[in-house]
């Protein structure tokens, strides 16, 4: 059986927890470990840490959160953002990381994923994308946290970076993300049917059957923030919604 | 009494050593095979290539020093790759000789189901442990209890039935999940980041 998996996803900026729609005009919301422990706690599957700034000045502030978060979070963490070297991978992953998320560096220098990879394992080398429609209805995958267009297309990138070393897509939809409006599902559909590694959809998580359609659609994963952050939905709503629609969920145990 | 996470240069260790202390035990870290001469609890944990593990292993006198530890009787818990190496054999990377504690070889996931489709690999998520065995005192607490967090792409097989403890099932393939040969027992997947039910089982090792 496969379970699939409910990520509660955090977007940092500095010491804050912060959340924009389509990844700009960012509000702040809080305190990430706060945040995360509380999703820990409700039965998040995973997390994931994302710097929304750290591309775009090149600095690393996160790993002090990722390891105070560690201390009392015993699940999957998966940390992305401005991570341009094996020793920035490195770094994080001893700070309680299990994962890292890779975006902006890969895409100015693929071999970044295989030299990550070969050190730690595909499995901890997560492809970031952030897919953006295109007026000709093709996507294209951004970097710099939306900002800047690249040149590859989303499925010939996210192929060329399975064969390099990605274990893992996180796909983050930028027209729908932080808008509540639900996954991009044609997106899903276009990437899933096309790889063979676990895919993690992201960006648009706001009404209970999302995810069932999410899954439907080629998810492995959903990774949730505003209607979480903002409690829109509860995770606990979420899982039980997902277990009565026929969805494989973890069953969550307390003490 | 002293329970030692060993730390021989792979794997991350750090996430290991803080669920340790969240459950309120002490530890310490162990490199030499002088160190493991003192001690009573040892976790082998792991993320990475086996290769590289056994390699680093060898360099510091390791492989026969565990070897020692474990014909005392005295417990190991290896996770993750750190179970895989207490296999005799594994694939991956070319093939290279484990620590010979548990029957059995350790080869890739196969990236095709049972019914010839295809399989996601690494195996990445929430599984649900089917025991084989009753569980050892160890890990009893775990039955019937939620799934576990696994993230692995190579998998033991040929493992003898009488040291297969508990399974799950992955694209109809079986993969074993908690192997045991006496005192010396191995997760595949991660107790440390398995929440709660992750945190008992390392409780259910720790404690006396």
């Amino acid at each position: 059986m496969k379970n699939i998996r409910l990520i509660a996803r955090l977007d940092v900026k500095g010491q804050f927890l912060i959340k924009g729609v389509h990844l700009e005009g960012l509000r702040k919301i809080g305190n990430p470990q706060e945040y995360a422990l509380k999703y820990y706690q409700a039965g998040a599957d995973e997390l994931i840490y994302m710097d929304v700034v750290a591309s775009l000045y090149g600095r690393n502030n996160i790993r002090d959160i990722v390891e105070r978060t560690a201390e009392n979070v015993f699940i999957p963490i998966t940390v992305g953002g401005g991570i341009r070297s094996v020793s920035d991978a490195r770094d994080l992953l001893r700070s309680g990381a299990d994962k890292v998320a890779i975006n902006t560096a890969a895409i100015q220098s693929p071999m970044l994923l295989t030299e990550i990879a070969e050190v730690f394992g595909t499995q901890s080398v997560v492809l970031s994308v952030e897919a953006t429609k295109q007026p000709d209805s093709s996507w294209v995958a951004y970097t710099d946290n939306g900002r800047e267009r690249s040149k590859y297309e989303v499925l010939e990138w996210v192929q060329k970076a399975i064969e390099l070393g990605a274990g893992e897509i996180l796909l983050t939809s930028v027209d729908r993300e932080g808008t509540c409006h639900g996954f991009d599902l044609e997106l899903v559909r276009y990437v899933s049917e096309e790889i063979n590694v676990p895919l993690i959809l992201s960006g648009g998580m706001g009404a209970l059957n999302d995810v069932a359609q999410a899954v439907r659609s080629g998810a492995d994963a959903v990774a949730m923030a505003s209607v979480l952050h903002y409690e829109h939905l509860s995770l606990e709503d979420i899982r039980a919604e997902a277990k009565a629609t026929g969805l494989h969920v973890r069953q969550v145990e307390w003490k | 009494m002293e329970i030692a996470v060993l730390d021989y240069g792979a794997g991350n260790l750090r996430n290991v050593c803080r669920a340790i202390e969240h459950l309120g035990y002490q530890h310490c870290l162990v490199r030499t095979a002088g160190d493991l001469k003192t001690i009573d609890k040892l976790i082998i944990p792991g993320v990475g290539a086996f290769k590289v593990a056994m390699k680093q292993l060898k360099e510091r006198g390791l492989v026969e020093a565990i070897q020692e530890y474990a014909q005392q009787s005295k417990p190991l818990l290896g996770i993750c790759l750190g179970m895989q190496l207490l296999f005799d054999r594994s694939s991956e990377l070319g093939e290279t000789e484990g620590l010979g504690l548990i029957r059995g070889s350790v080869e890739v996931i196969p990236d095709t189901d049972v019914e010839g489709g295809a399989m996601k690999v690494p195996h990445i998520g929430w599984n649900e442990l089917e025991f084989d065995l009753p569980a050892a005192e160890v890990i009893q607490q775990i039955r019937e209890l939620s799934p576990v967090y696994f993230v692995h792409s190579y998998r033991a097989v040929d493992v003898s039935y009488e040291n297969l403890v508990a399974h799950c099932v992955y694209g109809g393939e079986t993969i074993p999940a908690i192997v045991q040969k006496g005192s010396v027992v191995g997760c595949q997947f991660h107790p440390e980041k398995s929440g709660y039910v992750g945190l008992r089982i390392l409780s259910g090792f720790l404690g006396d």
